[in-house]
Protein backbone atom coordinates (compact mmCIF):
# COMPACT_ATOMS: atom_id res chain seq x y z
CA UNK A 1 0.00 0.00 0.00
CA UNK A 2 0.94 3.29 -1.00
CA UNK A 3 1.43 6.42 1.48
CA UNK A 4 0.54 4.37 4.19
CA UNK A 5 0.73 6.75 6.93
CA UNK A 6 -1.13 4.76 10.34
CA UNK A 7 -0.45 1.23 10.01
CA UNK A 8 -0.50 -1.39 12.85
CA UNK A 9 0.07 -4.82 13.02
CA UNK A 10 -0.77 -7.67 15.97
CA UNK A 11 -1.52 -4.70 18.00
CA UNK A 12 -2.71 -5.32 21.50
CA UNK A 13 -3.77 -3.50 24.70
CA UNK A 14 -4.59 -4.19 27.83
CA UNK A 15 -6.44 -2.13 31.30
CA UNK A 16 -4.73 -4.43 33.32
CA UNK A 17 -5.60 -7.98 32.83
CA UNK A 18 -8.02 -6.74 30.66
CA UNK A 19 -7.73 -7.48 27.10
CA UNK A 20 -9.24 -4.56 25.09
CA UNK A 21 -7.64 -4.44 21.83
CA UNK A 22 -6.71 -7.74 20.40
CA UNK A 23 -4.75 -8.64 17.41
CA UNK A 24 -5.52 -5.86 15.23
CA UNK A 25 -3.84 -5.06 11.74
CA UNK A 26 -4.58 -2.34 9.70
CA UNK A 27 -3.20 0.15 6.84
CA UNK A 28 -4.37 3.61 6.96
CA UNK A 29 -3.97 5.96 3.76
CA UNK A 30 -3.34 9.38 3.47
CA UNK A 31 -5.97 11.96 3.08
CA UNK A 32 -8.89 9.79 3.69
CA UNK A 33 -11.29 10.04 6.28
CA UNK A 34 -11.87 6.58 8.29
CA UNK A 35 -14.41 5.70 10.61
CA UNK A 36 -14.11 3.35 13.30
CA UNK A 37 -17.57 2.06 15.08
CA UNK A 38 -18.90 -0.60 17.22
CA UNK A 39 -20.59 -1.44 20.23
CA UNK A 40 -19.81 0.24 23.56
CA UNK A 41 -16.56 -1.21 25.26
CA UNK A 42 -15.35 -2.75 21.91
CA UNK A 43 -12.02 -0.96 22.28
CA UNK A 44 -12.27 1.80 19.63
CA UNK A 45 -11.23 4.45 21.56
CA UNK A 46 -8.58 2.60 23.33
CA UNK A 47 -7.35 1.57 19.86
CA UNK A 48 -6.80 5.24 18.93
CA UNK A 49 -5.99 6.66 22.03
CA UNK A 50 -2.88 4.11 21.25
CA UNK A 51 -2.28 5.81 18.33
CA UNK A 52 -1.22 9.11 19.57
CA UNK A 53 0.24 7.03 23.10
CA UNK A 54 -2.58 8.70 25.42
CA UNK A 55 -3.63 4.99 26.33
CA UNK A 56 -0.09 4.73 28.92
CA UNK A 57 -1.24 7.58 30.75
CA UNK A 58 -3.92 5.52 32.41
CA UNK A 59 -2.57 3.75 34.93
CA UNK A 60 -2.08 0.10 34.13
CA UNK A 61 -2.82 0.56 30.82
CA UNK A 62 -0.20 -1.26 28.36
CA UNK A 63 0.26 -2.17 24.69
CA UNK A 64 2.15 -4.59 22.71
CA UNK A 65 2.54 -5.30 19.18
CA UNK A 66 3.42 -2.88 16.03
CA UNK A 67 1.82 0.42 15.25
CA UNK A 68 3.48 2.61 12.63
CA UNK A 69 3.74 6.50 11.54
CA UNK A 70 4.87 6.24 8.21
CA UNK A 71 7.90 4.09 8.74
CA UNK A 72 8.61 4.94 12.36
CA UNK A 73 7.47 2.45 15.35
CA UNK A 74 5.16 4.60 16.90
CA UNK A 75 6.28 2.95 20.29
CA UNK A 76 9.82 3.60 20.37
CA UNK A 77 9.07 7.26 19.34
CA UNK A 78 8.82 10.00 22.11
CA UNK A 79 5.58 10.51 23.21
CA UNK A 80 5.65 13.71 22.92
CA UNK A 81 6.81 14.06 19.73
CA UNK A 82 4.10 11.66 18.46
CA UNK A 83 1.51 13.86 20.01
CA UNK A 84 3.28 16.74 17.91
CA UNK A 85 2.27 14.64 14.56
CA UNK A 86 -0.79 13.17 15.67
CA UNK A 87 -3.39 15.84 16.89
CA UNK A 88 -6.33 14.50 18.74
CA UNK A 89 -10.09 15.96 19.68
CA UNK A 90 -11.90 14.95 22.37
CA UNK A 91 -15.83 13.60 23.10
CA UNK A 92 -16.27 16.72 24.88
CA UNK A 93 -14.94 20.26 23.88
CA UNK A 94 -11.92 20.92 26.59
CA UNK A 95 -10.42 24.78 25.56
CA UNK A 96 -8.26 26.19 27.98
CA UNK A 97 -10.34 28.09 30.16
CA UNK A 98 -7.69 30.05 31.00
CA UNK A 99 -6.71 31.07 27.55
CA UNK A 100 -8.42 33.62 25.57
CA UNK A 101 -9.55 32.11 21.90
CA UNK A 102 -6.39 33.27 20.03
CA UNK A 103 -4.41 31.48 22.85
CA UNK A 104 -6.34 28.38 22.77
CA UNK A 105 -5.43 28.23 18.71
CA UNK A 106 -1.70 28.71 19.23
CA UNK A 107 -1.77 26.66 23.26
CA UNK A 108 0.49 23.91 21.46
CA UNK A 109 3.52 26.53 20.60
CA UNK A 110 2.66 28.93 23.59
CA UNK A 111 2.67 25.42 25.93
CA UNK A 112 5.54 24.13 24.91
CA UNK A 113 7.34 27.65 24.93
CA UNK A 114 8.17 27.51 21.29
CA UNK A 115 8.68 31.51 20.71
CA UNK A 116 7.36 33.09 17.10
CA UNK A 117 6.98 35.81 15.79
CA UNK A 118 3.76 38.23 16.46
CA UNK A 119 3.10 38.44 12.86
CA UNK A 120 3.71 34.50 12.01
CA UNK A 121 1.30 33.76 15.25
CA UNK A 122 -1.83 35.71 13.93
CA UNK A 123 -1.19 33.70 10.84
CA UNK A 124 -1.52 30.64 12.11
CA UNK A 125 -4.46 31.81 14.34
CA UNK A 126 -6.56 33.05 11.22
CA UNK A 127 -5.38 30.16 8.71
CA UNK A 128 -6.32 27.61 11.65
CA UNK A 129 -9.79 29.42 12.55
CA UNK A 130 -10.60 29.82 9.11
CA UNK A 131 -9.76 26.05 8.48
CA UNK A 132 -12.18 24.87 11.40
CA UNK A 133 -14.62 27.31 10.18
CA UNK A 134 -14.99 29.38 13.46
CA UNK A 135 -13.33 32.62 11.99
CA UNK A 136 -16.27 34.48 10.68
CA UNK A 137 -17.33 33.76 13.74
CA UNK A 138 -15.02 34.59 16.27
CA UNK A 139 -12.56 37.48 14.65
CA UNK A 140 -13.91 40.03 16.73
CA UNK A 141 -13.32 38.34 19.96
CA UNK A 142 -10.34 36.44 19.76
CA UNK A 143 -9.05 38.17 23.18
CA UNK A 144 -12.35 36.62 24.56
CA UNK A 145 -12.17 33.53 27.22
CA UNK A 146 -12.66 30.03 25.19
CA UNK A 147 -15.20 29.31 27.23
CA UNK A 148 -17.19 31.71 26.40
CA UNK A 149 -18.24 30.46 22.77
CA UNK A 150 -21.19 27.63 22.69
CA UNK A 151 -20.36 24.17 22.61
CA UNK A 152 -19.93 23.38 18.65
CA UNK A 153 -18.10 26.93 18.34
CA UNK A 154 -16.09 25.43 21.11
CA UNK A 155 -15.32 22.03 19.98
CA UNK A 156 -14.52 23.75 16.61
CA UNK A 157 -12.08 25.50 18.39
CA UNK A 158 -10.50 22.18 19.80
CA UNK A 159 -10.23 21.20 16.07
CA UNK A 160 -8.78 24.64 15.20
CA UNK A 161 -5.84 23.92 17.88
CA UNK A 162 -5.34 20.31 16.87
CA UNK A 163 -4.79 21.63 13.14
CA UNK A 164 -2.30 24.64 13.78
CA UNK A 165 0.14 22.30 15.29
CA UNK A 166 -0.34 21.04 11.11
CA UNK A 167 -0.54 17.39 12.51
CA UNK A 168 -0.29 14.30 9.94
CA UNK A 169 -3.01 12.70 11.33
CA UNK A 170 -6.12 14.35 13.35
CA UNK A 171 -8.13 11.61 15.97
CA UNK A 172 -11.53 12.57 16.65
CA UNK A 173 -12.77 10.79 19.32
CA UNK A 174 -16.48 10.70 19.20
CA UNK A 175 -16.19 14.33 18.43
CA UNK A 176 -20.15 15.17 18.23
CA UNK A 177 -21.45 12.84 21.01
CA UNK A 178 -21.48 16.06 23.12
CA UNK A 179 -22.96 18.59 20.40
CA UNK A 180 -26.62 19.77 19.13
CA UNK A 181 -27.50 18.70 15.57
CA UNK A 182 -26.47 21.31 13.99
CA UNK A 183 -23.10 21.89 15.35
CA UNK A 184 -22.78 18.80 14.72
CA UNK A 185 -23.49 19.03 11.21
CA UNK A 186 -21.30 22.12 10.61
CA UNK A 187 -18.38 19.70 12.29
CA UNK A 188 -19.08 16.68 10.08
CA UNK A 189 -19.11 19.03 7.00
CA UNK A 190 -15.46 20.07 8.69
CA UNK A 191 -14.38 16.92 7.99
CA UNK A 192 -14.57 16.59 4.21
CA UNK A 193 -12.58 19.98 3.76
CA UNK A 194 -9.67 18.81 6.21
CA UNK A 195 -9.04 15.83 4.48
CA UNK A 196 -7.32 17.87 1.79
CA UNK A 197 -4.61 18.28 3.99
CA UNK A 198 -4.54 15.56 6.81
CA UNK A 199 -5.72 12.13 7.53
CA UNK A 200 -8.24 12.06 9.92
CA UNK A 201 -9.36 8.78 11.82
CA UNK A 202 -13.38 8.94 13.52
CA UNK A 203 -14.17 6.80 16.36
CA UNK A 204 -18.08 6.93 16.38
CA UNK A 205 -21.07 5.29 18.11
CA UNK A 206 -23.32 6.95 15.33
CA UNK A 207 -23.24 4.62 11.94
CA UNK A 208 -25.38 7.31 10.15
CA UNK A 209 -22.32 9.53 11.06
CA UNK A 210 -19.83 7.11 9.73
CA UNK A 211 -21.33 6.30 6.48
CA UNK A 212 -21.73 10.26 6.11
CA UNK A 213 -18.52 11.54 6.03
CA UNK A 214 -16.46 8.52 5.74
CA UNK A 215 -14.08 7.44 3.28
CA UNK A 216 -13.50 3.49 4.49
CA UNK A 217 -14.98 2.32 7.80
CA UNK A 218 -13.14 -0.22 10.91
CA UNK A 219 -15.55 -2.39 12.92
CA UNK A 220 -14.62 -3.56 15.65
CA UNK A 221 -16.03 -6.00 18.16
CA UNK A 222 -14.91 -7.61 21.38
CA UNK A 223 -11.33 -5.80 20.69
CA UNK A 224 -11.31 -7.56 17.48
CA UNK A 225 -11.14 -5.72 14.04
CA UNK A 226 -13.79 -7.40 12.24
CA UNK A 227 -13.80 -5.65 9.27
CA UNK A 228 -11.70 -2.68 7.30
CA UNK A 229 -12.96 -1.98 3.86
CA UNK A 230 -14.80 1.14 1.87
CA UNK A 231 -18.05 2.76 3.71
CA UNK A 232 -19.94 2.10 0.58
CA UNK A 233 -19.08 -1.70 0.39
CA UNK A 234 -19.13 -1.92 4.17
CA UNK A 235 -22.98 -0.43 4.84
CA UNK A 236 -24.20 -2.16 1.18
CA UNK A 237 -22.80 -5.95 1.32
CA UNK A 238 -20.92 -6.36 4.92
CA UNK A 239 -18.52 -9.45 4.37
CA UNK A 240 -18.37 -10.46 7.79
CA UNK A 241 -21.74 -11.56 9.38
CA UNK A 242 -21.14 -9.89 12.67
CA UNK A 243 -21.09 -6.83 10.98
CA UNK A 244 -24.25 -7.21 8.99
CA UNK A 245 -25.98 -8.02 12.18
CA UNK A 246 -24.67 -4.37 13.97
CA UNK A 247 -24.93 -2.82 10.94
CA UNK A 248 -28.92 -3.65 10.84
CA UNK A 249 -29.25 -3.30 14.61
CA UNK A 250 -28.99 -6.55 15.57
CA UNK A 251 -27.32 -6.05 18.56
CA UNK A 252 -25.55 -2.56 19.99
CA UNK B 1 -57.91 16.34 57.67
CA UNK B 2 -57.84 20.27 57.81
CA UNK B 3 -57.01 20.06 61.49
CA UNK B 4 -53.68 17.61 61.03
CA UNK B 5 -52.41 19.71 57.76
CA UNK B 6 -53.06 22.61 59.97
CA UNK B 7 -51.19 21.11 63.09
CA UNK B 8 -48.20 20.19 60.16
CA UNK B 9 -48.16 23.52 59.09
CA UNK B 10 -48.08 24.83 62.89
CA UNK B 11 -45.11 22.53 63.25
CA UNK B 12 -43.02 23.66 59.79
CA UNK B 13 -44.11 27.13 61.01
CA UNK B 14 -42.44 26.64 64.32
CA UNK B 15 -39.17 23.92 63.30
CA UNK B 16 -38.17 27.34 60.62
CA UNK B 17 -38.40 29.84 63.28
CA UNK B 18 -36.02 27.58 65.52
CA UNK B 19 -33.25 26.98 62.88
CA UNK B 20 -33.29 31.23 62.10
CA UNK B 21 -33.71 31.94 65.93
CA UNK B 22 -30.31 30.01 66.35
CA UNK B 23 -28.52 30.72 63.66
CA UNK B 24 -29.12 34.61 64.84
CA UNK B 25 -28.10 33.26 68.22
CA UNK B 26 -24.81 32.07 67.44
CA UNK B 27 -24.09 35.42 65.46
CA UNK B 28 -24.74 37.50 68.71
CA UNK B 29 -21.54 36.33 70.79
CA UNK B 30 -19.47 36.89 67.42
CA UNK B 31 -20.83 40.26 67.10
CA UNK B 32 -20.19 41.36 70.35
CA UNK B 33 -16.55 40.16 70.32
CA UNK B 34 -16.31 42.22 67.40
CA UNK B 35 -17.69 45.31 68.60
CA UNK B 36 -15.93 44.88 71.82
CA UNK B 37 -12.40 44.91 70.48
CA UNK B 38 -13.53 47.83 68.17
CA UNK B 39 -14.76 50.18 70.70
CA UNK B 40 -11.40 49.23 72.94
CA UNK B 41 -9.40 49.41 70.07
CA UNK B 42 -10.25 51.76 67.87
CA UNK B 43 -9.27 54.72 70.07
CA UNK B 44 -5.78 53.77 70.03
CA UNK B 45 -4.80 53.58 66.83
CA UNK B 46 -3.75 56.42 65.37
CA UNK B 47 -0.08 57.13 63.12
CA UNK B 48 1.85 57.87 66.59
CA UNK B 49 0.68 54.21 67.67
CA UNK B 50 1.52 52.54 64.35
CA UNK B 51 5.17 54.13 63.99
CA UNK B 52 6.74 53.93 67.40
CA UNK B 53 8.09 51.26 69.80
CA UNK B 54 5.90 50.34 73.06
CA UNK B 55 5.74 53.42 76.07
CA UNK B 56 8.42 52.27 79.17
CA UNK B 57 6.29 52.00 82.44
CA UNK B 58 5.25 54.97 83.75
CA UNK B 59 4.98 56.84 80.55
CA UNK B 60 2.02 57.49 77.57
CA UNK B 61 2.06 56.67 74.04
CA UNK B 62 3.96 54.38 72.37
CA UNK B 63 2.82 52.14 69.65
CA UNK B 64 3.34 48.78 67.89
CA UNK B 65 5.73 49.11 65.12
CA UNK B 66 7.86 46.56 66.39
CA UNK B 67 5.55 43.78 66.47
CA UNK B 68 3.89 45.18 63.12
CA UNK B 69 7.22 45.05 61.47
CA UNK B 70 7.75 41.42 63.11
CA UNK B 71 4.66 40.35 62.13
CA UNK B 72 5.30 41.27 58.75
CA UNK B 73 8.25 39.86 58.17
CA UNK B 74 7.86 36.28 59.72
CA UNK B 75 4.78 36.16 57.77
CA UNK B 76 6.51 36.57 54.98
CA UNK B 77 9.35 34.00 55.25
CA UNK B 78 7.07 31.46 56.53
CA UNK B 79 5.10 31.88 53.16
CA UNK B 80 8.23 31.49 51.26
CA UNK B 81 9.09 28.63 53.42
CA UNK B 82 5.95 26.90 53.52
CA UNK B 83 4.04 28.03 49.63
CA UNK B 84 6.23 26.36 47.26
CA UNK B 85 6.74 22.61 49.50
CA UNK B 86 3.01 23.80 50.25
CA UNK B 87 2.01 23.80 46.34
CA UNK B 88 4.39 21.28 45.52
CA UNK B 89 2.96 18.39 47.81
CA UNK B 90 -0.52 19.31 47.03
CA UNK B 91 -0.08 18.75 43.34
CA UNK B 92 1.67 15.00 44.04
CA UNK B 93 -1.18 14.43 45.93
CA UNK B 94 -3.87 15.31 43.76
CA UNK B 95 -1.58 14.18 40.65
CA UNK B 96 -1.33 10.20 42.41
CA UNK B 97 -3.76 9.78 44.54
CA UNK B 98 -3.63 5.86 44.99
CA UNK B 99 0.73 5.66 45.30
CA UNK B 100 1.59 5.26 48.67
CA UNK B 101 3.45 7.77 49.25
CA UNK B 102 0.59 9.89 48.68
CA UNK B 103 -1.75 7.48 51.25
CA UNK B 104 0.99 8.24 53.97
CA UNK B 105 2.11 12.14 53.40
CA UNK B 106 -1.62 12.57 53.20
CA UNK B 107 -1.72 11.37 56.19
CA UNK B 108 1.19 13.16 58.01
CA UNK B 109 -0.67 16.26 55.97
CA UNK B 110 -3.92 15.53 58.18
CA UNK B 111 -1.48 14.59 61.58
CA UNK B 112 0.24 17.83 61.30
CA UNK B 113 -3.07 19.96 61.08
CA UNK B 114 -4.07 18.52 64.26
CA UNK B 115 -0.64 19.12 66.15
CA UNK B 116 -1.21 21.81 68.52
CA UNK B 117 0.85 24.94 67.52
CA UNK B 118 2.62 25.56 71.33
CA UNK B 119 4.23 21.65 70.42
CA UNK B 120 5.84 22.83 66.95
CA UNK B 121 6.91 25.58 69.51
CA UNK B 122 9.00 23.26 71.38
CA UNK B 123 10.05 21.07 68.00
CA UNK B 124 11.59 23.95 67.07
CA UNK B 125 13.18 25.05 70.21
CA UNK B 126 14.58 22.09 70.52
CA UNK B 127 15.70 21.75 66.52
CA UNK B 128 16.68 25.65 65.69
CA UNK B 129 16.67 27.51 68.90
CA UNK B 130 18.68 25.71 71.26
CA UNK B 131 21.53 24.88 68.03
CA UNK B 132 21.67 28.52 67.38
CA UNK B 133 22.22 29.21 70.87
CA UNK B 134 18.94 32.39 70.43
CA UNK B 135 15.76 32.91 70.14
CA UNK B 136 15.45 34.28 66.48
CA UNK B 137 12.75 35.50 63.76
CA UNK B 138 14.02 32.38 62.00
CA UNK B 139 12.95 29.99 64.22
CA UNK B 140 9.56 31.49 64.05
CA UNK B 141 9.13 31.33 60.68
CA UNK B 142 10.22 28.10 60.56
CA UNK B 143 7.47 27.29 63.67
CA UNK B 144 4.66 29.68 61.84
CA UNK B 145 5.60 27.26 58.35
CA UNK B 146 4.81 24.53 59.73
CA UNK B 147 1.78 25.71 60.63
CA UNK B 148 0.78 27.01 57.42
CA UNK B 149 1.97 23.79 55.45
CA UNK B 150 -1.15 21.74 55.99
CA UNK B 151 -3.47 24.48 54.78
CA UNK B 152 -1.64 24.93 51.53
CA UNK B 153 -1.23 21.36 50.41
CA UNK B 154 -4.84 20.59 51.39
CA UNK B 155 -6.03 23.55 49.23
CA UNK B 156 -3.99 22.72 46.59
CA UNK B 157 -4.61 19.50 46.77
CA UNK B 158 -8.48 20.01 46.73
CA UNK B 159 -8.56 22.73 44.31
CA UNK B 160 -6.37 20.94 41.46
CA UNK B 161 -8.94 17.81 42.37
CA UNK B 162 -11.48 19.57 40.98
CA UNK B 163 -10.41 20.49 37.49
CA UNK B 164 -11.80 18.05 34.73
CA UNK B 165 -8.86 15.43 33.44
CA UNK B 166 -10.16 16.47 30.63
CA UNK B 167 -7.81 19.70 30.93
CA UNK B 168 -4.67 17.68 31.13
CA UNK B 169 -5.63 15.59 28.48
CA UNK B 170 -6.06 18.85 25.85
CA UNK B 171 -2.73 19.99 27.21
CA UNK B 172 -1.15 16.34 26.79
CA UNK B 173 -2.05 15.78 23.10
CA UNK B 174 -0.90 18.90 22.37
CA UNK B 175 2.84 17.29 22.98
CA UNK B 176 3.45 19.41 25.85
CA UNK B 177 5.31 17.82 28.25
CA UNK B 178 4.15 16.59 31.82
CA UNK B 179 6.04 19.49 34.16
CA UNK B 180 4.27 22.13 31.62
CA UNK B 181 1.11 20.68 31.44
CA UNK B 182 1.22 20.94 35.71
CA UNK B 183 3.03 24.78 35.15
CA UNK B 184 1.37 26.53 32.62
CA UNK B 185 -2.32 24.39 32.60
CA UNK B 186 -3.28 22.79 35.58
CA UNK B 187 -1.79 25.33 38.35
CA UNK B 188 -2.70 28.47 36.20
CA UNK B 189 -6.89 27.05 36.09
CA UNK B 190 -6.47 26.12 39.82
CA UNK B 191 -4.90 29.65 41.03
CA UNK B 192 -8.14 31.42 42.55
CA UNK B 193 -7.96 28.06 44.83
CA UNK B 194 -4.42 27.69 45.49
CA UNK B 195 -4.08 31.49 46.24
CA UNK B 196 -7.00 31.89 49.13
CA UNK B 197 -6.03 28.84 50.17
CA UNK B 198 -2.54 30.47 50.85
CA UNK B 199 -4.79 33.54 52.00
CA UNK B 200 -6.38 31.85 54.76
CA UNK B 201 -3.04 30.19 55.95
CA UNK B 202 -1.63 33.44 56.07
CA UNK B 203 -4.96 34.56 58.04
CA UNK B 204 -4.35 31.49 60.62
CA UNK B 205 -0.72 32.08 61.55
CA UNK B 206 -0.82 35.78 61.73
CA UNK B 207 -2.80 35.33 65.24
CA UNK B 208 -0.73 32.31 66.62
CA UNK B 209 0.81 32.98 69.60
CA UNK B 210 1.82 29.73 70.73
CA UNK B 211 5.11 28.56 68.64
CA UNK B 212 6.09 31.62 68.93
CA UNK B 213 6.71 32.11 72.78
CA UNK B 214 9.66 30.37 72.57
CA UNK B 215 11.23 30.59 69.36
CA UNK B 216 11.16 34.32 68.30
CA UNK B 217 10.39 35.46 71.56
CA UNK B 218 9.42 38.60 71.76
CA UNK B 219 11.11 42.16 71.04
CA UNK B 220 10.45 45.30 73.31
CA UNK B 221 13.16 47.38 70.22
CA UNK B 222 12.39 47.79 66.60
CA UNK B 223 14.55 45.08 65.14
CA UNK B 224 14.66 43.57 61.21
CA UNK B 225 17.37 41.00 62.22
CA UNK B 226 16.43 37.73 61.66
CA UNK B 227 18.97 36.35 63.66
CA UNK B 228 17.26 38.11 66.75
CA UNK B 229 14.35 37.79 68.70
CA UNK B 230 11.42 39.77 67.33
CA UNK B 231 8.08 41.19 68.57
CA UNK B 232 5.21 39.89 66.42
CA UNK B 233 1.20 41.09 67.23
CA UNK B 234 -0.03 38.30 68.89
CA UNK B 235 2.94 37.70 71.02
CA UNK B 236 2.79 41.90 72.06
CA UNK B 237 -1.44 41.04 72.60
CA UNK B 238 0.38 38.47 75.28
CA UNK B 239 2.51 40.13 77.35
CA UNK B 240 1.01 43.60 77.41
CA UNK B 241 -2.42 41.92 77.83
CA UNK B 242 -0.84 40.24 81.17
CA UNK B 243 1.52 43.02 82.38
CA UNK B 244 -0.40 44.68 85.37
CA UNK B 245 -0.34 48.47 83.43
CA UNK B 246 -3.45 50.11 81.74
CA UNK B 247 -1.51 51.80 79.47
CA UNK B 248 -0.17 48.33 78.66
CA UNK B 249 -3.34 47.17 78.59
CA UNK B 250 -4.68 49.73 75.74
CA UNK B 251 -1.44 48.75 73.84
CA UNK B 252 -2.86 45.40 73.35
CA UNK B 253 -6.73 46.11 72.54
CA UNK B 254 -4.83 48.62 69.86
CA UNK B 255 -3.04 45.73 68.51
CA UNK B 256 -5.72 43.14 68.86
CA UNK B 257 -8.17 46.24 66.59
CA UNK B 258 -5.03 45.98 64.05
CA UNK B 259 -5.06 41.92 64.41
CA UNK B 260 -8.55 41.93 63.57
CA UNK B 261 -8.76 43.94 60.74
CA UNK B 262 -5.74 42.21 59.02
CA UNK B 263 -7.45 38.58 59.27
CA UNK B 264 -10.79 40.29 58.37
CA UNK B 265 -9.54 41.59 55.25
CA UNK B 266 -7.48 38.94 54.14
CA UNK B 267 -10.55 36.81 54.78
CA UNK B 268 -12.99 39.30 52.39
CA UNK B 269 -9.82 39.59 49.59
CA UNK B 270 -9.98 35.66 50.00
CA UNK B 271 -13.78 35.42 49.08
CA UNK B 272 -13.34 38.38 46.62
CA UNK B 273 -10.70 36.56 44.51
CA UNK B 274 -12.64 33.18 44.83
CA UNK B 275 -15.47 35.00 43.52
CA UNK B 276 -14.14 36.65 40.80
CA UNK B 277 -10.66 34.76 39.50
CA UNK B 278 -12.35 31.75 39.58
CA UNK B 279 -12.42 30.16 36.10
CA UNK B 280 -15.28 29.34 34.37
CA UNK B 281 -15.11 25.63 33.34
Amino acid sequence: MEHTVVSASKFNAWFGDNHVVKDVSIGIEKNQVIAVMGPSGCGKTTFLRCINRMHELIPGATAKGSLKLYDDEVYTMNPIYVRYKIGMVFQRPNPFPNLSIYDNVVAGYKLNGLKMAKADMDNIVEKSLTSAALWKEVKDSLHKKGTFLSGGQQQRLCIARAIAMEPEVILFDEPTSALDPISTSSVEQLFHELKEKYTLIIVTHNMQQAARVSDKTAFFYLGELVEFDDTKQMFTAPSDVRTQNYITGRFS
Amino acid sequence: MEARIRIRNTKSILFKGVIVFLAFLITVPLIIVLLYIIKQGVTQVNWHFLTHVPAPVGESGGGISNALLGSFIMVMMSSVLAIPVGMFAGIYLSENPHTKLAYYSGLCVDILQGVPSIVVGIVIYFWLVKPLGTFSAISGSVALAIMMLPIVIRSTEQTLRLLPPSLKEAALSLGVPYHRVILKVIVPCGFAGILSGIMLSIARIIGETAPLLFTAFGNPYLSSSITKPMESLPHLIFTYATSPYDEWHNLAWGASFILLMFVLTLNIITKLITRKWNIQL
